[in-house]
């Protein structure tokens, strides 16, 4: 299969590479650009683990042809932190314990990042509904709505 | 269509561990020349927070600060063996694994630092933050580090240690039929209400309130943590998950995640959670440990709950809107309980 040359903009900064026809932005950016935080959860955009913004909106890596974002801005989990520094929302998501085995974190994040990006003050309601998309098993739902309330100043816990 | 709220109730007594040709787990410890000591384990952290509590309890039995421990638990093929992560066993059979290992690696620690301060390994300290000390006069002191670097290189020694906890097997006495499958039980008490619909069969959590008795709760953060997602794992088993919807014919069976249901974030309901600390006598630091006991007292009490608003007993998992519907319409129609 003939390769297709492929350029974006991955976390603020220009990339090429050459896929196969097909080839999904997942693996795109965890196989060829070598950005592993975003997670490869179910491959079929049931569990959202994989969520990625491009033009600042989110997106099923998984789901996503990699073709599709050419000449666009990808972000992923990895452009949250500057520095040294913790991102609000991760600094958030730390203090009110939302993570537990970890594996939905990433996908957590950007939804949230999403939402507080066009939203910085959402209601629990809005909350709920913009994390509807991605699955924690640990079933630990409760202290990530808490964390994303306390990252958008609203009250930690009810 | 009505809108039906039921309260339900369950209490479980819950045995830590396991029986089946006893139930032992190992741990090592040692100490690198850096002074930071390494505990080698085949135990899994499956998210449940096993690596924080070993850390934990290795810490504070060595008399070490707790960033000065790395627990390891990599490969079952190299590390001592353990039973596994299941039957709430993690933190009262590896924690005392482990507690006996660092009380011996202590031990050969002490040793060492007496014999570079010239004193008695009797008469020394440890201070927490990573000196040793003769009782009495901090100002006589050595730091871990110091004492790793002479065991070292100077004499020659391994300040490690070695640790199991076996529950032998209790065989079933033949006369009575009495055994003694645990050697702890932790207790649990949940109220769950919920809201039934008896014209879609939903049922809806709309809050649960419980206790849970677990020993010490050696990482109280952990433990809540648990708690919250065990609860909702348990709502899932009582109303959402099941593989074989009509077993044994798998017809609809789900494929996928989109299909397997699962409780999502809209479904969350307000949970009060009181946590009772009775420390176990054979429990690491007291501790018994959460466990499966965090998703155990919700399938009862949320199928008490749906008899308590509609009337219906359910007795096969999950309690899917099917299930009331048909037996909302076997017994012509809902009959409220009294609300207690």
């Amino acid at each position: 299969m003939s390769k297709t040359p492929l350029q974006f903009r991955h976390n603020g900064r220009e990339v090429a590479i050459f896929v196969d026809g097909g080839t999904n932005l997942l693996v795109a950016l965890r196989e060829l650009i070598g950005d592993m935080t975003p997670k490869f959860g179910c491959g079929q955009g049931g569990c959202g683990t994989c969520s990625v913004l491009v033009d600042g909106e989110l997106y099923l890596s998984c789901l996503t042809l990699a073709e599709t974002v050419a000449g666009r801005s990808v972000e992923t989990l990895d452009s949250l932190k500057q520095g040294p520094n913790l991102h609000p929302l991760q600094r958030a998501f730390a203090d009110n314990f939302a993570a537990q085995c970890g594996y939905c974190t990433p996908g957590m994040l950007m939804a949230a990042k999403a939402l507080l990006d066009r939203n910085p003050q959402p209601s629990r309601a809005e909350i709920v509904e913009a994390i509807s998309g991605n699955i924690c098993r640990c079933t630990g739902y409760e202290p990530i709505i808490n964390a994303i309330l306390a990252a958008s100043g609203g009250r930690a816990s009810a | 269509m009505t809108r039906h709220r039921g309260r339900g109730m369950a209490s479980i007594n819950y045995p830590i561990g396991m029986n089946l040709g006893g139930d032992p787990s190992q741990a090592l410890v040692h100490s690198n020349p850096s002074g930071k000591f390494t505990v080698a384990l085949s135990s899994i952290d499956l998210g449940q927070g096993m690596k924080s509590v070993t850390r934990q309890i290795c810490a504070e039995t060595l008399g070490v600060p707790v960033e000065d421990v790395y627990v390891d638990t990599a490969d079952s093929d190299t590390g001592p063996h353990c039973m596994g992560s299941f039957a709430s066993r993690g933190t009262h059979r590896v924690g005392n694994a482990v507690m006996a290992a660092a009380r011996e690696a202590r031990g050969v620690m002490m040793e060492a630092a007496a014999e570079e301060l010239e004193v008695n390994a009797a008469d020394l300290e440890t201070d927490g933050r990573g000196n040793i000390h003769v009782k009495g006069a901090p100002h006589r002191s050595i730091s871990t580090k110091d004492v790793a670097i002479a065991a070292q290189f100077k004499q020659g020694k391994t300040i490690s240690g070695r640790g199991i906890f076996l529950v032998p097997l209790s065989e079933v006495n033949p006369e009575t039929g009495e055994m003694s499958p645990a050697t702890c039980y932790a207790h649990a008490c949940l109220v769950a209400e919920v809201e039934v619909d008896d014209e879609t069969g939903e049922v809806a959590m709309v809050r649960m309130d419980s206790a849970y008795e677990l020993g010490r709760a050696l990482n109280p953060r952990l433990v809540e943590q648990q708690l919250v997602g065990g609860a909702w794992m348990g709502v899932s088993h009582a109303l959402y998950e099941t593989p074989e919807p009509y077993y044994p014919d798998p017809v609809h069976g789900p494929r996928d995640f989109v299909e397997y249901l699962m409780p999502g974030p809209g479904d969350i309901c307000p949970h009060d959670i009181a946590v009772l600390e009775r420390p176990a006598p054979d429990g690491p630091f007291g501790a018994k440990g959460p466990g499966e006991m965090c998703a155990n007292p919700v399938l009862p009490a949320v199928a008490n709950a749906i008899f308590n608003a509609v009337g219906v007993r359910i007795d096969d998992l999950p309690i899917t809107p099917e299930k009331v519907l048909r037996a909302i319409k076997a017994q012509g129609g809902a009959r409220p309980q009294a609300r207690r």
